[in-house]
């Protein structure tokens, strides 16, 4: 079985967010960089179905130099190779262009069998990849994935919605989304980080996966990044615990008006 | 034009579609616009009604057995077919689990553009114009399309909804398209105790660290039941195996914008703040009066919630006994 998986580098989550001058977009001096934490249940699944079914797990990451940390990160983690989308043309691109980037890079593996990728690259928070790749790539998709089960060239996946679970059944080769609940990520072992260092890092710019200037043109811009307004601050609530919940529930009837 | 997908469950639509076409009537009474409303599904014809009500001036009505259960790919024919025959201006898409899964495949149809999660929408020299929370809402980003139609997925429990009107009947388009899908829904299985849904509460009551073990977050829930919340939870004790990862509220878990937020022996961590910032009013409840939690807080109750959450569960029993 090939699978391909898409990475993306992000913010670590414990990152203090400060925004350039203007608001263009993240001082990115003090960041540390880490694989998006729903890419690498993703990683792990496919891991997992390689060592049960064989094959090979291919890992895809769309970014500047850095991104190749991450991917080196996934290869230790036990992928067998890396494609690494990079070209100044690629900074300002849309989710869309994004997509069309990384099926391009997946086209130039051949016949693949499944796709995987994080429900939503944490951060940008977009959730658009893995739909807007299956549609790319002409495949059936399933989103939010707590379960995949493969067999008999189908996938059999529990899905999460509001208040439910669904179980789905996709024909292969076909785009999974992993949520949070599919795995619990390995860490890479020492062996397993040296053996990352001799695994292959292809790298692919535009011209390579096929995207001309009109592919690279984007659909949406962000056109303002600002930090949330302030909250008002803290009014406590003094007294014994009887007097407290009792002024607790006065407050939030007569003053802020939600009960 | 607005077009809005209106999604239903168990024959009745989901407030997030009706607060979509709440929205779409919003903008396009603005811009002297009509309202279009896609409905898909089986038997689900009477609904016509109500989106109607909500400011639909034309519903598109998809309406066959197999399209009974949501399947992405002939759900995005039918949405995209309506988008490509009445060319509108936007179209509007609750961020539900149906809406998150559909919408992008829609956006790569019809090569558009999609901002996702929006919390709020405006005009501005006739285009449109969103504003979205990004790292979990520790940022706002504000966004614009270039050509049409401008793709939106609208946050629940954001926009506020319209005033229906009965007397306002849409025209209804009965469109086919075909039913194949190569991924389907097999089975749905609903969570035990109907647990409401966190992204579209408005009270949630969340537990931390601070109740010490599973066996007593009991104590969170009972009084999530008293006021009728939603059951939040933050990641420590996630990860703890204490509760379901579905309970998880901040980065990594779900981003939540309700009325009302209460955290209980929640000390405020980076990644939960971001989940929770966005709510209205947010209550904290912490032993420790220096704990980051009540930096965001409005009311702060210092104390210990094992004395705390019975007292304010036995109030709150009263309180809505007596309101009724």
């Amino acid at each position: 079985m090939k699978i391909a998986v898409c990475v993306k580098q992000v913010p670590d989550t414990e990152t203090r967010i400060r925004i350039t001058e203007g608001g263009a977009g993240l001082v990115e001096s003090d960041i540390n960089w880490i694989v998006s934490p729903y890419d690498e249940f993703a990683i792990e699944e496919a891991l997992r179905q390689k060592e049960k079914h064989g094959g090979e797990v291919v890992l895809i990451s769309l970014g500047q130099d850095r991104a190749q940390q991450a991917l080196r990160t996934g290869l230790a983690m036990g992928a067998d190779s890396a494609l690494h989308l990079k070209d100044p043309a690629f900074d300002a691109l849309d989710t869309l262009g994004v997509a069309r980037a990384l099926a391009g890079a997946i086209k130039t593996l051949g016949a693949v069998d499944l796709v995987l990728a994080g429900q939503q690259g944490v951060g940008g928070d977009n959730s658009q990849v893995p739909g807007l790749l299956a549609e790319l790539l002409d495949l059936p998709q399933v989103t939010m994935a707590v379960k995949l089960e493969i067999a008999d060239g189908k996938a059999t996946v529990e899905r999460e919605i509001e208040g439910a679970h669904e179980m789905w059944e996709a024909s292969l080769p076909c785009v999974i989304s992993a949520q949070k609940g599919l795995n619990e990520p390995r860490y890479a072992s020492l062996k397993g980080i040296m053996a990352a260092k001799k695994k292959p890092i292809q790298a692919l710019d535009a011209k390579a996966v096929g995207l001309d200037a009109a592919a690279l043109q984007p659909k949406t811009k962000l056109e303002k990044l600002e930090l949330p307004a302030a909250r008002p601050g803290v009014k406590m609530i003094p007294g014994d615990a009887a007097t407290q919940a009792k002024e607790l529930l006065r407050v939030l009837h007569e003053e802020a008006k939600v009960i | 034009m607005i077009v809005t997908f209106a999604e239903h469950r168990e024959g009745k639509l989901r407030r997030p579609s009706l607060e979509a076409v709440s929205e779409a009537r919003r903008l396009a009474d603005a811009r002297g616009a009509k309202v279009e409303s896609v409905l898909i599904g089986s038997g689900v014809k009477g609904l016509a009604d109500e989106l109607a009500s909500y400011g639909a001036d034309r519903v598109h009505l998809f309406d066959a057995t197999e399209l009974a259960a949501y399947a992405t790919e002939p759900y995005a024919r039918a949405l995209a077919q309506v988008v490509q025959a009445s060319k509108p201006w936007a179209v509007f898409i609750p961020y539900t689990a149906m809406g998150r899964d559909l919408a992008p495949r829609i956006a790569a149809k019809l090569d558009a553009g999609l901002v996702s999660d929006c919390v709020a929408l405006e005009v501005k020299d006739g285009r449109l114009v969103a504003r979205r929370p990004m790292y979990s809402g520790k940022a706002y980003g504000t966004f614009a399309w270039a050509g049409e139609p401008q793709l939106a997925t609208l946050r629940a429990n954001v926009f506020a909804l319209g005033k229906p009107d009965s007397s306002r009947k849409a025209e209804v388009v009965v469109g086919t398209v075909d039913g194949n899908a190569r991924a389907k829904v097999t089975a749905v299985h609903a969570k035990a105790g109907g647990k409401r849904e966190l992204t579209e509460s408005q009270i949630i009551v969340s537990g931390g660290r601070g109740l010490k073990g599973p066996e007593h977050f009991p104590l969170v829930e009972q009084l999530a039941t008293a006021m009728g919340a939603a059951v939040g939870a933050s990641r420590a004790i996630v990860d703890a195996g204490w509760v379901d990862h579905q309970m998880q509220v901040g980065q990594t878990g779900k981003t939540v914008s309700p009325t009302l937020y209460i955290a209980c022996g929640i000390s405020g961590a980076i990644q939960h703040l971001a989940g929770m910032s966005s709510s209205k009013v947010i209550v904290a409840i912490n032993k420790d009066a220096d704990a980051p939690i009540f930096k965001v807080a409005d009311y702060g109750v210092v104390g210990d919630v094992f004395e705390i959450l019975p007292k304010l569960t036995e109030a709150a029993k009263a309180y809505f006994a007596a309101k009724g």
